[in-house]
């Protein structure tokens, strides 16, 4: 399986997801620079966290309409897995692959530290790997990690099973403490959580190493179905 | 402030307004020696940012020459961007300490970025990738208004800049005082990693070759930033907004990897960062060190506001500005690179044989200047020195043990002090995880990055108790750098070598110039003792407002080398059943104690006392031991002494306590701040190999399951505490202080 890490101007942990992917999973992955890119080899595309465009307009606003865009959203429709991490979740949702839309933290302050979260729904290909209901430690990192949506899209995201991840303690007051959703298809996973910086114990988790690890058992066995 | 080019050189003499830029009539007329006439404007103000103190170190100089510098593992010493340290397998470390005090007590928020800003592109400018950031800062109590919102404000600027850059703040220090009420101090630290290969120098050799600038257009933003830097902060500094100057992260993430991509190109020569006078001084010094000149066409620089004269584009601070020299011929290979990340990067000049900055405007000439006489020829002073006049009745008061009737209750006091307190709510707010290296993230006595691709891992710590310095400088001076290397040994570092942000009052007050001569020359036995050599530093001078110099606060940076991750020892407790170990002698010692501070409401008496021979001797012994696998935990002792040290490595989520028994009187056992001291916790089985190697170690107690958090004399217990109370309570005083109304 081949990972396509996008590396947007002012991505900032595109190289730890590569790290996570390459080093860590040993899985085959490239960063891949966002302008005249090609994704067609890849088999999934890692959207990492940072500061894309500096977010000085909405955080993932400019990233959100890049060409690049195009191709990733082909992706999304032919199933293929799609995880966007931080600022990675903001592009999915400026670029309307995910509901919602993300508020600045409720204490205003960027935020950074493990946080325990809650697997919600471990039949997505990105969560097999987890016991629902698991508890697991990821940091977070974030200004604006306040996920927000109207009721009838929590609703939504509610009764599709959509909800992947929950805060134990919500630190930044989002809905129904959201950390991570999925879309309808559940191929594509937004979460503010930083699952890539969990995959060694040294550095005070691996818990986010079985999320990566899923991905890949998920497509190896759907890729020796479809063969 | 003047700002127009066309007041004719007979005028700048005439009306003296050489003054109002900085330079002295003494100055100036060396400047009209080295012309052999008048300069003109743009002249007048490029020599006086260049013979600033921020840029020409006059008066510190003298000083600096006495650090230690070498050492067999020292790449690069100072003189470059940043100093460069040999860590093997080809790797090097790079680090530097820069400081933007002026700037952030007039605009907080845009001071303090634009200083981490800075020191980022001094590391990345040698072709290291940032790797880590470190921060030492300095307020006033948090009783005003005016100081919480500086501190505050400091603390956004510093996660505004850091966490989009994409650079992890790892850690640093608080320190809170009075005398650094209006004069806030904003050290930032960059480490870089290199490999030895790719180490770049800012040099502008090769004649004929050309001068590309690149990175963001000049505006008229932080003009005379330098001059600005090397005044007193006056009351009316609100004027001086307009030399703080206002920063762009994503720019500089952006310049980050074009230029570690640049470093790769054969084409490219010198690269240096436009900092404090800006353009002026990174091409002459480019020039100056490679024994060239250089010429510009200033029709060419960048510019983002209209009709910019030379004075202001030549002194002009704008940020996240780049200057390169390239092979003739190469030029559009780096500047391919540079637009690949959407950066500017335009050729505006060329190295010449005669060795003179020469700038040309509109077609005419606008600068004519030997090079030299601007950077290595600067003026340098000897300023007078003299004991200030306090030291000697401090010296002569007796050391006395405080009245303590209820130790539970100090120790509940001293956790709450500010500068004990916890920081988490400062931290909180930087990315501290980003890269993925951190292995221990901030809070502990040093933070630690590990080395991808190795074993090994770096210990960094900022450390100054400007307290003892203020009190003694020369043993303050000891103990500013005995304490960092206490901090990297307690983490399981050996120490390689350390950067120097030195901050003090008016130098021209020959009390003060002693307070400087006398620390450095504390700090320099030290170092040689401690075999940690000077590889870079900052001197930032004239910190006074309202004619109060600030304690002297000479901030030690260092960066220690832990050899194999399995030596890596955290600084909390670990296990129930562990012996808890006190390492070193207890004095009665309170002169700049935090118990001082409590008790008498000011510093007074005489610093701690240090042995740097005992100290370098202990050091070694806790190393071996680490090494050997049989510390557990391994904590320093600061302010507020054992009490303090022992409530912190409590201070987890294992739900630890402790309880030990101290000899002799209870309030020098628990609060003195003697020097040299270690907290250590061992397994029982240890016990016996650890003893071997550590000389003065005293067992005191056992760590304990239950979360309480108990001391005792020979006859009773003198402290009984629930140790998680004592954690809230250090957790919640900052945010409680900064809540209430002032």
């Amino acid at each position: 399986m081949k990972f396509a890490v996008i590396v947007f101007p002012g991505s900032n942990c595109d190289r730890d997801m590569y790290h996570a992917a390459k080093d860590v999973l040993k899985a085959d992955a490239d960063l891949v620079w966002y302008e005249n890119s090609n994704l067609e080899n890849y088999d999934g595309v890692l959207l990492p966290g940072g500061f894309s465009y500096g977010d000085y307009l909405r955080s993932g606003a400019v990233a959100s309409t890049s060409n690049v865009m195009q191709q990733i959203k082909a992706h999304a429709e032919k199933g293929k897995p799609i995880l966007g991490v931080c600022n990675g979740f903001q592009i999915l949702l400026e670029a309307g692959l995910l509901p919602g839309a993300m508020l600045r933290n409720k204490n205003l302050a960027f935020m950074c530290h493990q946080e325990p979260l809650v697997v919600a729904n471990n039949q997505t290909q990105f969560t097999t790997g987890y016991e629902k209901g698991e508890i697991v430690r990821f940091p977070i990192a974030h200004g604006e990690g306040n996920y927000f949506c109207d009721e009838q899209t929590l609703a939504d995201l509610k009764a599709n099973d959509q909800i992947v991840f929950t805060y134990e303690n919500n630190p930044n007051g989002s809905v129904a403490d959201i950390a991570g959703i999925t879309n309808k298809q559940s191929n594509v996973l937004g979460m503010m959580p930083h699952p890539e910086r969990a995959v060694e114990e040294l550095l005070g988790s691996d818990d986010g190493l079985r999320l990566f690890q899923s991905v890949v058992k998920n497509w190896r066995e759907s890729y020796a179905v479809n063969r | 402030m003047l700002l127009t080019g066309n007041i004719s050189p007979v005028k700048i003499e005439q009306e003296k307004l050489y003054l109002d830029m900085g330079l002295s009539d003494q100055e100036y007329d060396m400047v009209k020696n080295i012309l052999k006439r008048r300069p003109n404007f743009t002249e007048t103000g490029i020599f006086s940012v260049m013979w600033s103190e921020h840029c020409s170190y006059k008066t510190s100089k003298p000083l600096l020459s006495k650090f230690p510098t070498k050492g067999p593992h020292v790449l690069q010493g100072p003189g470059e961007g940043a100093g460069v340290i040999d860590i093997g397998d080809d790797q090097a470390v790079v680090f530097k300490i820069e400081s933007h005090n002026h700037p952030s007590a007039v605009e907080p928020y845009q001071g303090a970025a634009t200083g981490v800003g800075g020191i980022i592109r001094d590391v990345f400018s040698m072709g290291a990738r940032p790797i880590a950031l470190m921060n030492s800062l300095r307020f006033g109590n948090l009783t005003t208004d005016r100081v919480k919102y500086l501190f505050q404000e400091v603390v956004h600027g510093i996660a505004g800049y850091g966490n989009c850059v994409g650079v992890p703040t790892v850690g640093g220090e608080v320190q809170f005082d009075d005398s650094y009420e209006d004069n806030p101090l904003v050290n930032a630290m960059c480490i870089g990693l290199i490999n030895h290969d790719e180490i770049q120098k800012g040099i502008a050799s090769g004649v004929g070759n050309t001068v590309i600038y690149a990175g963001a257009a000049t505006g008229r933003d932080g003009i005379h930033g330098a001059t600005f830097a090397s005044g007193d902060l006056a009351e009316d500094s609100d004027k001086d907004r307009p030399a703080v100057q206002v920063g762009d992260p994503f720019m500089e993430k952006l310049l980050i990897e074009a230029c570690l991509e640049v470093i790769h190109s054969d084409a490219l020569v010198g690269m240096q960062d436009m900092g404090a006078a800006g353009l002026t001084s990174s091409a002459s010094e480019m020039a100056s060190k490679a024994g060239t000149g250089l010429e510009m066409n200033l029709d060419l620089v960048p510019q983002r506001e209209q009709n910019m004269n030379a004075y202001e584009l030549m002194l002009s601070e704008s940020q996240e500005r780049m200057l390169l020299v390239v092979k003739q011929g190469g030029e559009q290979e780096i500047i391919d690179i540079f637009e690949k990340y959407g950066l500017a990067a335009t050729a505006v000049g060329e190295v010449i044989k005669e060795k003179v900055f020469r700038l040309k405007q509109h077609g005419s000439l606008v600068a004519d200047i030997p090079v030299d006489a601007l950077a290595e020829e600067a003026p340098v002073y000897q300023m007078p020195s003299k004991k200030a006049s306090y030291v000697k009745a401090f010296q002569e008061m007796k050391n006395e043990i405080p009245k303590v009737e209820n130790h539970a209750e100090m120790l509940k006091q001293l956790l709450q002090q500010p500068t004990i307190a916890s920081k988490e709510s400062v931290y909180d707010q930087y990315d501290s995880m980003v890269q993925t290296n951190t292995v221990v993230t901030p809070g502990s006595d040093a933070a630690v990055v590990r080395i991808k691709g190795t074993d090994k891992a770096l210990a960094i710590t900022t450390d100054c108790n400007s307290r003892y310095i203020y009190l003694d400088p020369e043993t303050g001076g000891k103990i500013a750098v005995a304490e960092a290397t206490r901090n990297l040994v307690c983490s399981g570092a050996r120490p390689l070598g350390l950067t120097d942000g030195l901050n003090f009052g008016n130098p021209t007050n020959p009390e003060v110039f002693w307070q400087m001569e006398k620390s450095v020359e504390g700090m320099s036995e030290a170092s040689r003792i401690l075999d940690t050599p000077v590889i870079s530093g900052n001197v930032s001078l004239y910190n006074q407002s309202k004619g109060n110099s600030i304690f002297p606060t000479p901030v030690v940076g260092m960066v220690g080398l832990i050899e194999s991750l399995e030596h890596l020892t955290p600084s909390f407790f670990q296990q129930a059943g562990d012996s808890v170990y006190l390492i070193g002698d207890t004095k009665a010692e309170f002169g700049g104690s935090e118990l001082q501070n409590i008790i008498q409401g000011k510093y007074e008496g005489k610093a701690p006392s240090i042995d740097l021979q005992i100290e370098a001797e202990r050091q070694k012994q806790l190393l071996k031991a680490i090494r050997q696998g049989i510390v557990h935990s391994a904590h320093d002792l600061a302010e507020g002494g054992l009490g303090v040290a022992l409530a912190e490595g409590t201070f987890n989520e294992k739900g630890l306590g402790v309880d030990v028994e101290v000899s002799g009187n209870p309030t020098a056992a628990l609060f003195s701040e003697s020097q040299s001291r270690f907290l250590v916790t061992v397994k029982p089985e240890d016990k016996e190999q650890f003893e071997n190697i550590i000389d003065h170690a005293t067992e005191v107690g056992s760590v304990t399951a239950n979360a309480q958090f108990i001391v005792r004399t020979k006859d009773r217990v003198v402290i009984e505490e629930d140790a998680r109370a004592l954690h809230e309570l250090w957790k919640g005083a900052i945010p409680c202080l900064l809540k209430s109304k002032a």
